[in-house]
């Protein structure tokens, strides 16, 4: 992968709406890669944690918005604890599902819920998926 | 001595057995779990961008109810519930701006909301004010022998603020156990997350999580899980059926809520109800050492 880098692309319109909607400065991040270290779900990741705040940077926020990580992530939390900036990354990962969502952009269709599992999935696993992943 | 409480909607559907063995424990040690009254699901899941604060309204109406109902606090059993409600009571009340802005959306209700409910997790409630001490005096069946992991995942210990003991080394549910008489081990992914609600878009995510979860409690020697997480609980109770299919060698193991033993040794009885409500059958480990 290549990225052009200029000043107009690194603090683009998107990296501003990324940082209004999780409250952060994705310019503190220096890359130790914790975040990263920690995460009990990155093998699913397409891009990992710390990658995502340095296309933030870069302000590559399209392969970010595209992503498959920002749909794996389940705000368990980790990274934002470990963080030694203090960064909420979990908030970063929000934004950029909230991003989608207000478009109607999700990863679940409630009628492709298998039927089987259907039965047996308790309210709490329902709402919590309908509310991180559907628009 | 009576406890206003809030119970959330999976403690009335797939974790009767959670709700029920709470009720009884408590009473056993001599406290009414009071229900409050008109109360809504919370929520489920934090939302945690900072602008749109719609999304906090099933918690805060739940907490506005209290008020309204006189209550100083909740004590909540379910996880979720309980971090869900302290974040949304602080992002909401820590602004000035967001609290009048959550009022103006719910002109509706009688009364404006203060923030003046206390949100206390059931285990902080038998931790400090009846004390471990105490439940282990009236200790009737010792689990002794019983070798027991307590799983915090997430939403005990994180964010740190709302986590009901030290976010990285917490010991509140081992030491409970300690004072039940069993053999508490403090496994390494006790606070790991077990997948949450991606058991539903990405359920080969939450087996890979089960099997390396309850694998990993295996290998520190423990025999039974304790939660108090009724989506932990789906995933590493239920999900192992899957578990098992995907991974051969994989061994079940059973899943408690930490009331339900604690009703087992505190001489409440294991409630025949309980079983069905578990997909590993806890019964054969419990049997093994004579505890029911």
């Amino acid at each position: 992968m290549s990225y052009e880098i200029s000043r107009n692309i690194v603090r683009n319109e998107l990296v501003g709406k990324i940082e209004e909607l999780s409250g952060q400065n994705v310019f503190d991040c220096y890359q130790c890669g914790t975040c990263s270290a920690g995460c009990p779900v990155v093998e699913y990741m397409d891009i990992m944690p710390n990658q995502v705040m340095r296309l933030a940077q870069f302000g590559a926020t399209e392969d970010l918005i595209n992503s498959k990580t920002i749909w794996i992530c389940s705000a368990c939390l980790q990274c934002s604890t470990r963080c030694p900036k203090g960064i909420e990354v979990a908030k970063v990962m929000e934004a950029l599902r909230s991003i989608n969502l207000r478009k109607r952009v999700g990863t679940l269709d409630p009628n492709k819920i298998e039927t089987e599992d259907l039965k047996d999935l308790p309210p709490i696993a329902l709402v919590g998926a309908f509310r991180k992943l559907t628009g | 001595m009576n406890l206003p409480y809030y119970p959330g909607c999976t403690l009335k559907a797939n974790a009767e057995n959670f709700e029920d063995s709470a009720i009884k424990v408590m009473e056993i040690l001599g406290y009414q779990l009071n229900e409050m009254k008109d109360w809504v699901c919370c929520g489920t899941v934090f939302s945690m961008t900072t602008d749109d604060l719609m999304l906090q309204l099933a918690s805060i109406r739940n907490l506005l109810r209290a008020e309204e109902q006189n209550l100083n606090e909740l004590v909540v059993l379910c996880s979720m519930c309980y971090n869900t409600l302290q974040r949304a009571k602080k992002f909401i009340t820590e602004d000035e701006e967001h609290l009048n802005k959550v009022n103006d959306l719910m002109y509706k209700e009688n009364i404006l909301y203060e923030g003046t409910v206390d949100i206390v997790h059931l285990l902080t409630v038998l931790k400090d004010r009846i004390t471990f001490d105490k439940i282990k005096e009236k200790v009737k069946k010792p689990l002794s022998s019983l070798k027991i992991g307590g799983y915090y995942g997430c939403l005990l210990v994180r964010p740190k603020e709302f986590a009901i003991d030290d976010f990285e080394d917490p010991s509140i549910i081992e030491d409970l156990f300690s004072s039940l008489g069993a053999e508490s081990i403090a496994f390494p992914y006790r606070l790991e997350c077990c997948g949450a609600y991606q058991t539903i878009t990405k359920k080969d995510v939450t087996i890979k999580r089960t099997y390396e979860i309850i694998n990993s409690a295996r290998r520190a020697g423990c025999e039974a899980l304790v939660t108090s997480c009724p989506l932990c609980a789906f995933n590493l109770d239920q999900r192992q059926k899957e578990t098992a299919e995907e991974f051969i060698e994989f061994e079940t193991m059973p899943v408690f809520y930490f009331t339900e033993l604690m009703s087992v040794a505190l001489g409440g009885g294991w409630d025949k109800s309980w079983s069905k409500m578990h997909y590993v059958d806890p019964r054969p480990i419990l049997k093994e050492k004579r505890l029911i």
